[in-house]
């Protein structure tokens, strides 16, 4: 409602000039005024929102178990006997043991770190193909935008997991760390397209702006149009892509792990686990449900994230 | 273009049987992320068959919610009813059932909006689109409801109308849109048609034909009209009496031509002075200062009192209520005898 | 900020220049292999002069090409032919330093303050920017002084520089585009439709201001509108457009008292008069039918179509804008007259 918009966004000011000389309706004149930036509004506007606290308190903690799972878990993921196979829990297990005798709650913590770094990297990854990408095509169109589009499609066609076969199945035999930039390496080549198209399509909204023809009028160049005009306004939705592409990273790991054809014992990550709990889900549920829970709330803590973000940095909302 | 000299003035006595259409003390308010916005404050005024009222305002001033109202259509949330009535012929629609409203609305009571274009859909033909309540609602045969369909579109001018009826929105231009829409209102011969902004969309010379049309339609066919408009020069052409909107609330109400003569109301003053006249070259144009009303503080006593030339202490600390002036107009200023003689002199 | 005061600029004498301006937008078809099907003449051979200090009102109905002239002059849309001189260049073959420079001289002022300011900078940065595209034009120090002046001159609280657009109405945002465009002081100020987007009570407010920062800066403007009350009221000279050409261009005066082309005429009588009594005077002339589309005019006469006054010569022939018999200023009609029924 945009009448609506146009009374209720006023502040009462004195519109000086052209108006018979007179001062207009009082404001809250006297009120000092506060220095303002786009970002410490955000911050202001973040500060009283609930989601936003709870989704960074997730996010946070999982973030710290990914450097110093030790402060988390009391016991060592690795120290497993199979004497405890899925005994109830006992000393620092709070969650009991699993199949192997290993502490399920210790290695839920561990795993922590393997899924947060897929997740991060192959957001940043992601984040800075998609934005060069998607610049390029929205800004510049024309044949640039008509090849671009077509690469994305193409990637776009390629299905996730048959081609993580393919490709991780030449690093199989390699090291741990090999394999998990292998996977960040896939994960990222094969997951920017949407925010690709995402951030296209939002240059070729912002492109069209009265603002844009402004500062082409005043004779700014390409660079600055991009940089100050387009960017800003297109990076909005690529950061909510980008946080819950993030989420969705983790699960895909956590899937070509489960699958067997991502991280591979000793590396510990969430999806080993969550396959190592499905073949004795009858015997004992917990080794399941444990990893299967930290998954889901991370996942769940980077979409809010995400979207209190937006809403935060999106000054028409307010 | 000359009216009927039996036009009512604003104090006509009401016929018997009541007003066709009378709201009544109306308060409606939005609640949003920010606050409650008191949209309308206290609206009352009534509609007799076969009249024009125009209704004037600008943004913000809640001149189409008002009509949103009286058709039911408005979205709650987050806009809500917090008192008054809708009376039409003698019931009050506010507590009337969802299903009894919808019967009312397009079969006594139809609008039409600004925006044709994103009032039609796309994706059906002209001709299905204005037939389609002669078919659902009037319940006529296919046959039926197209040899209606196509007289509607000739009593709104649509040239060779048998031959466009199966033509798609997009192929029409904005003035025949608005055409369309106007047949569409008309298809189950409503008795009372509001017309939000019916012409500001569209190009002077189109605008005058839409005008004429609304214009002989209802001295055709009996309907009576509520022009809900901004522009001052609209207004002066159709209504018969008018009704000036400001902060939600109905500021001044008058037969359009002592309004025009001599406005009573600081704010009608204004902006009749404000804005430039096609006839009359003038100097520097004299405006209102400062700015329409925020809706979620809206100033205490007269509202309009931060902007007025005639502030006194009294407008801060009261509002003002309706004063009826000789002519049977009415103000809402604690200083209306003064601004009317100020504007005659 | 003081107006520049400079001897050898005359008041009236030429300062832009427009020469056989045209711009035919391609209709295209076919996804990979584009094929030109047709033109869209939006701007069909336009012609005038702008002189300095005075303000030249372009009026005309969606459609006429009026905003296409004004993308025109800006540069951000290139023309398909014609020549525009500015300080004795010409605009349209400029470039680089060059055009940076004659930029500077002319800017312009949008239709709708909601989209012509960057949301998410302040103030501030949309005013200050000129001066950081152009540093030559104030240092670095003095540039936040600069912008604070710029508010105040066009009626804003300095104090609101770290405000961000939403923050204000539309009068105001307004406002903020004519600082913009104010920054560095060019001497040619291009509104297109600048009040069309305001409330009324506004409205004058903002045509009050343009005509102030006039006299005080000796700018010369060009005034884009369909309002012709509006253009009256602010305009020295006034050109009527229809369907990519001036048809009739003169004085305020010689338009709205004597204009002797019919759709002048039709579209003057067409403005609703906001006062009754006048209404009851007032004879409309009734054009009958839309406007042709611009991919396909008429033959001759653009306007034959729908004038009532159209013999067979309007469709061989096409009518010069030249002076004509019943009043001298340029006309683009073969049977023009002054109306006389008024």
């Amino acid at each position: 409602m945009s009448d609506f918009e146009t009374v209720a966004a006023t502040e009462n000011q004195a519109a000086r000039r052209g108006v018979s000389g007179e001062p207009g309706t009082p404001g809250r004149a006297g009120r000092p005024e506060r220095a303002r930036s786009l970002a410490g509004d955000a911050w202001r506007d973040l500060r009283r929102n609930p989601v936003f606290w709870i989704s960074l308190l997730l996010v946070v903690l999982v973030a710290a178990m990914a450097v110093v799972p030790g402060l988390f878990a009391a016991n060592d993921p690795r120290d497993c006997v199979l004497s405890r196979q899925h005994a109830g829990p006992s000393g620092g297990a709070i969650f009991g043991y699993d199949f192997q005798g290993c502490d399920t709650f210790a290695r839920a913590v561990y795993g922590a770190r393997a899924s947060l770094l897929v997740g991060a990297l192959s957001a940043l990854i992601t984040g800075v193909i998609a934005l060069v990408v998607g610049m390029l095509a929205g800004y510049f169109g024309g044949w640039v935008d008509a090849v671009l589009s077509r690469v994305i499609d193409i990637v776009l066609g390629i299905p996730l997991l048959l081609a993580a076969i393919v490709l991780l199945k030449r690093v199989s035999t390699s090291g741990d760390t090999v394999r998990l930039f292998a996977v960040i390496f896939v994960l990222a080549l094969l997951g920017w397209t949407t925010a690709a198209r995402v951030v296209r399509s939002s240059v070729i909204t912002a492109r069209e702006q009265d603002y844009v023809a402004a500062a082409r009028m005043l004779g700014a160049g390409n660079g600055r149009i991009m940089w100050r005009h387009i960017l800003p306004n297109a990076l909005a939705p690529a950061i909510v892509v980008l946080t819950i592409a993030l989420g969705s990273f983790i699960a895909a790991e956590a899937t070509l792990s489960f699958l067997g054809i991502g991280l591979k014992a000793p590396t510990i990550s969430w999806g080993i686990d969550i396959d190592a709990g499905r073949v004795h889900m009858r015997e004992s549920a917990t080794p399941l449900i444990v990893p299967s829970a930290f998954l889901a709330l991370t996942v769940l803590a980077f979409i809010m994230l995400g979207d209190a973000i937006r809403d935060a940095f999106d000054p028409k909302l307010r | 273009m000359t009216q009927s000299s039996a036009r009512p003035t604003p104090a006509s006595p009401t016929p018997p049987g009541g007003h066709l259409l009378e709201v009544r003390d109306l308060h409606v308010e939005f609640r949003t992320r920010e606050g409650v916005a008191r949209v309308i404050n206290g609206v009352t005024y009534h509609l007799d068959a076969g009249e024009t009222l125009a209704v004037l305002g600008e943004s913000g001033s809640g001149k189409s919610v008002t009509a949103q109202a009286i058709m039911g259509i408005l979205d709650t949330p987050p806009a809500y009813v917090r008192g008054g009535q809708i009376l039409y012929q003698g019931r009050d629609l506010l507590t009337r059932p969802e299903e009894e409203r919808r019967q009312i609305r397009g079969t006594e009571i139809a609008m039409i909006f600004q925006d044709a274009l994103s009032a039609l859909n796309p994706v059906f033909p002209v001709g299905w689109q204005i037939g389609e309540s002669l078919r659902e609602r009037a319940g006529m045969s296919r046959a039926d409801a197209r040899r209606r369909t196509t007289e509607l579109m000739d009593l709104v001018r649509i040239p060779a109308a048998a031959k466009r009826l199966g033509d798609y929105p997009h192929q029409f231009s904005g003035g025949m849109r608005q055409r369309v829409m106007i047949a569409m209102a008309l298809a189950l011969d409503p008795k009372v048609l509001i017309a939000d902004e019916p012409t500001t969309a569209l190009d002077v010379t189109v605008q005058a034909q839409i005008m004429d049309l609304l214009a002989d339609l209802r001295r055709d066919l009996g309907t009576a009209l509520i022009l809900i408009t901004h522009d001052l020069g609209v207004v002066a052409g159709v209504a018969d009496r008018i009704a000036v909107m400001y902060a939600g609330r109905i500021v001044e109400h008058a037969d359009v031509r002592a309004l025009y003569r001599a406005p009573a109301h600081p704010y009608t003053k204004g902006l009749l002075e404000s804005i430039p006249r096609l006839d009359v070259r003038g100097q520097e144009l004299s405006s209102i200062r400062g700015l329409p009303p925020n809706l979620m503080a809206i100033p205490s006593g007269c509202p309009f009192h931060p902007r007025c030339p005639y502030v006194q202490q009294v407008c801060v600390d009261e509002v003002p209520h309706d004063l009826v002036l000789g002519d049977g107009r009415t103000s809402a200023c604690h200083f209306a005898q003064e601004v009317h003689d100020d504007s005659a002199g | 900020m003081t107006a520049p005061a400079d001897a050898t600029k005359v008041r009236g004498e030429t300062i832009l220049s427009v020469d056989h301006l045209v711009k035919h937008f391609p209709i295209s078809q076919g996804v990979l292999f584009k094929k030109t099907i047709g033109q869209v003449k939006a701007v069909d051979g336009v012609s005038f002069e702008l002189r300095r200090g005075e303000t030249l009102g372009v009026v005309g109905e969606s459609g006429c090409g009026k905003s296409t002239l004004a993308r025109l002059l800006m540069r951000l849309e290139t023309p398909t032919a014609g020549r525009v001189t500015l300080e004795g260049r010409d605009l349209l073959r400029a470039g680089g330093a060059d055009l940076r420079r004659l930029r500077r001289n002319m800017q312009m002022v949008m239709q709708d303050p909601y989209t012509s300011l960057n949301p998410r900078m302040t103030v501030g940065d949309i005013v200050g920017e000129p001066f950081e595209i152009h540093p030559e034009v104030a240092p670095k120090r003095s540039r936040r002084q600069r912008v604070q002046e710029l508010l105040d001159v066009v009626g804003l609280n300095p104090e609101h520089v770290n405000r961000y657009p939403h923050q204000f109405s539309g009068g105001q945002r307004q406002r903020i585009g004519i600082a913009r465009a104010l920054a560095l002081r060019p001497e040619i100020i291009v509104c297109d439709e600048p009040v069309s987007a305001l409330d009324v009570s506004i409205q004058a407010q903002v045509i009050n201001l343009l005509e102030q920062l006039q006299d005080e800066f000796g700018l010369s403007y060009i005034f884009i509108a369909h309002d012709l009350s509006v253009v009256r009221h602010i305009s020295d000279r006034v050109a009527v457009m229809y369907l990519g050409r001036i048809v009739e261009i003169g004085t305020e005066e010689q338009i709205y008292q004597r204009a002797t082309h019919p759709y002048t005429q039709a579209l003057l009588s067409a403005v609703p008069v906001p006062d009754p009594e006048a209404r009851d005077r007032q004879t409309i002339i009734r054009l009958s039918g839309d406007v042709p589309s611009p991919a396909d005019p008429p033959s001759g006469c653009h306007f034959r179509t729908r004038c009532w006054k159209a013999e067979e010569v309007c469709a061989v022939q096409d009518p010069q804008t030249v002076p004509r018999a019943a009043d001298p200023h340029p006309s683009a009609c073969h049977f023009a007259e002054v109306r006389t029924d008024v």
